[in-house]
């Protein structure tokens, strides 16, 4: 599959970032492993400790296995100030799981994620696409469970 | 020319030098993390802030440029205060047990907090433990003990053009680290050490053979005798506190003594030899159409990096071994039968001014005797400074002394392989007499000294005349191999040394190693050449005596089994 996906890309750097999120996307586990990076790496004639800087640099690449929806609670100091450590609380509570954790149905994997670029809405988190603000106890539940119904 | 002050001192600077450079030329230290001589400007630590009068924010030295009229204070109480804070916020994400540490008394970091007198720091201390990273022969990395000034990386990625380690993670989480966080031996490191060298805290350093060695001295069953790489004699003073360039020979050969070691011998000598055998294997690949260029293979971090990165290329290497492992192999064979003494007794140290070399005397090729290496510990320069201050050994005030026969009778050609260009000009001093049959008239190669890249000289051997090239550092190397690949390459002979300025620069010598003090090394060892009164590898008549009364001669079966190798890709 890799591969397939690597034949779209032109072999230029710049390319970097869209090839990695075009493989993390394609598959279900939304990882990247050690073997598809440096697969990426050597496509596009870049040292494999480059390639591995800028995944672990943006919290949306992950080189761990996650669940079907990732929640990113943001833990920058905005949220922070808006009790966005009580929020990680619930949450971790409600799944049974700790930050970089996924729960053993598959369902959740919760991160924590450098600012979202709303402030103005804090504490905020992210599941998938999706932002969320002004979070409290109970909204989270009621997402949480919302998002459990969905399956 | 810009007319500036300094803390109230009027000063002409030059036309776009940075606060940083002019405050040097005028003998004003600010103190630099991130910056490192002859590396890129970075900017990222910001302990080298100035204050400029005038404007609300302090100024990072390193990288602003002074303009006509400015008025910078770089000891002002401001200034001190900002070195003050992030100085005690870099310790407070440091394991600071300093008299567990390698480089206590050595550190910059720890200088720093003792001339701003951080006697309690008000930051609490936040350090997570990160695993040590030491599964390979060479290099040790203490992730505990780094600071992120990111010099490493620099190095490798620029001047070795290798990028092994870079940052990995973000903000508080941030480290320094191979790719996945993981460890070096699962990456392409050559085990150069030029990221050791530049560290300035023991986050990187040699992976240490003291204890190892100290044993072995103690260990009364043990003939264990010493060889010195060319470089050490022009940098071993360094870490003892002498001036960079000193030529400490003979007060190196009576210190090993007083430590302990039962003789001392010169790697030099093998040098001479190495020349024999790799000057021979030239002239008979020449005659006999073999693989060319040839490329010279004595430097263990530029075999690794052919392996890893070019293996493609090993059929260009010469299959002779690097003096080092030459006399490893020597000793266990040839001295302990001349000496009656079992070899498995026989403990071969060496002093190496290089990480790779312990990487090297490792190798499984580099053994005569099945599982026992050749050479049994490498100490770089750093460690035998550290070894002869512990033996309580006063090094200044010591009497100089000279090596043991045989493999202490040396020449000059064999002294210069410690600076890029030494190898080929000890190899085309012989050669040219070899095939000339009749004396040089003039034994210095000048094109091919110095700190130049890539450099090229032609020699003429009898009707014919070649082309041949130096490199030092790994990313000139890669230049001169595309060139080979391309098929456009005019040599034939090409030296290659992993490090900047050669092994006079090593990864194993002196910490913060910088391109001027390399020069001071290089002069001091071209001045070791000219003072000897052999100055070339087949006038040496104990390389004589071994190949009449051991190895015939150059390229035999017997010297093929001892003295050369092979490669492989890694
Ligand atoms: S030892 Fe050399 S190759 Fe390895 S990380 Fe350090 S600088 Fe890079
Ligand atoms: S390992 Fe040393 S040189 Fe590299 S970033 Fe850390 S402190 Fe700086
Ligand atoms: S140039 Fe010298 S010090 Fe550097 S890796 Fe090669 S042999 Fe070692
Ligand atoms: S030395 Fe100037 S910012 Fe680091």
């Amino acid at each position: 599959m890799l591969e397939s996906i690597l034949s779209k890309y032109p072999k230029e750097q710049d390319m970097l970032i869209e090839i990695l999120l075009d493989v993390q996307n394609q598959k279900t586990d939304q990882y990247l492993s050690e073997a598809e990076i440096e697969q990426i790496a050597s496509y596009l004639s870049l040292p494999t400790a480059h390639v591995s800087s800028a995944v672990s640099f943006y919290t949306f690449f992950s080189t761990q296995r996650r669940g079907e929806h990732v929640i990113q609670v943001c833990k920058d100091v905005p949220c922070y100030l808006n009790d966005s450590d009580n929020l990680v609380d619930t949450i971790q509570k409600q799944l049974g799981i700790g930050m970089h954790e996924t729960t053993e149905d598959g369902m959740f994997t919760l991160e924590p994620t450098s600012c979202l670029g709303i402030c103005d809405g804090a504490p905020a988190m992210r599941i998938g696409e999706h932002t969320y603000t002004k979070l409290n106890k109970d909204r989270v539940t009621a997402l949480l469970a919302e998002y459990r119904g969905k399956r | 020319m810009p007319t500036i002050t300094i803390n109230n001192q009027k000063i002409e600077a030059k036309e776009g030098q940075t606060i940083l450079e002019v405050a040097k030329d005028h003998h004003i230290d600010i103190p630099t993390l991130c910056h490192f001589p002859d590396l890129d400007v970075q900017s990222d630590c910001r302990i080298c802030m100035s204050e400029i009068v005038g404007q609300k924010k302090l100024a990072p030295s390193c990288s602003t440029p002074v303009k006509e009229g400015m008025e910078i204070k770089t000891n002002s109480q401001r200034v001190y205060n900002a070195r003050k804070t992030i100085t005690e916020l870099l310790l407070s994400n440091h394991d600071t047990n300093c008299t567990a540490c390698e480089r206590n008394m050595n550190c910059e970091l720890q200088t720093l907090a003792d001339t701003l007198g951080i006697d309690e720091n008000r930051f609490e201390n936040i350090l997570e433990h990160e695993p040590i990273d030491d599964n390979n022969p060479s290099i040790t990395r203490n992730a505990d003990r780094c600071i992120k000034c990111g010099r490493c990386i620099e190095v490798c990625k620029n001047v070795q053009g290798i990028h092994v380690l870079d940052y990995m993670n973000r903000s508080h989480d941030t480290k320094v680290a191979p790719a996945h966080g993981k460890f070096l031996n699962d990456q392409v490191c050559t085990y150069c050490g030029q990221c050791a060298n530049v560290c300035p805290v023991a986050s990187i350093t040699e992976k240490s053979d003291l204890e190892k060695v100290t044993h072995a001295i103690h260990d009364e069953t043990k003939h264990v005798i010493v060889q010195t790489a060319p470089a050490t004699r022009v940098s071993l003073g360094e870490t003892l506190g002498m001036d960079s360039g000193s030529i400490v020979t003979g007060q190196m050969v009576a210190a090993l003594r007083r430590v302990g070691f039962d003789k001392v011998f010169d790697t030099d000598f093998t040098a001479d030899l190495t020349i024999m055998e790799e000057g021979h294997e030239l002239l008979s690949r020449v005659k006999e159409g073999g693989k060319l260029p040839m490329i010279t293979s004595c430097c263990p971090g530029w075999v690794n990096y052919a392996e890893q990165k070019n293996p493609d290329m090993l059929d260009h290497l010469s299959t002779a071994k690097s003096p080092q492992q030459m006399f490893g192999a020597l000793a266990k064979t040839y001295y302990a039968e001349k000496e009656h003494i079992d070899p498995n007794n026989v403990y071969v140290v060496s002093i190496m001014p290089c990480t790779a070399k312990k990487f090297e005397a490792a190798r499984e090729e580099m053994q005569v005797h099945k599982e026992t290496a050749d050479v049994d510990a490498v100490l770089t320069t750093r460690e035998l400074g550290k070894m002869i201050k512990r033996a309580g050994v006063n090094f200044k005030n010591i009497g100089e002394e000279s090596y043991d026969a045989p493999f202490g009778i040396t020449s000059g050609a064999g002294a210069i392989f410690g600076a890029t260009g030494g190898v080929m000009e000890a190899a085309l001093r012989t050669v040219s007499e070899v095939v000339n049959e009749k004396p040089l008239e003039k034994l210095d190669f000048e094109d091919i000294r110095g700190m130049e890249g890539i450099k090229e000289a032609s020699v003429t051997l009898g009707e014919n005349t070649f082309k041949v090239a130096v490199a030092h550092t790994l990313s000139n190397a890669q230049k001169v191999l595309d060139d080979i690949k391309a098929g456009v390459s005019p040599y034939a002979f090409i030296e290659v040394m992993a490090c900047p300025g050669g092994c006079i620069g090593g990864g194993g010598q002196p910490y913060t190693t910088t391109n001027a003090k390399r020069q001071e090394r290089i002069d001091a060892i071209y001045n070791v050449d000219t003072a000897m009164k052999l100055r070339k590898s087949h006038e040496n008549p104990a390389v004589n005596t071994l190949y009449e009364e051991y190895l015939s001669e150059p390229l035999s079966k017997r010297a093929h089994d001892l003295l050369h190798t092979h490669y492989k890709p890694r």
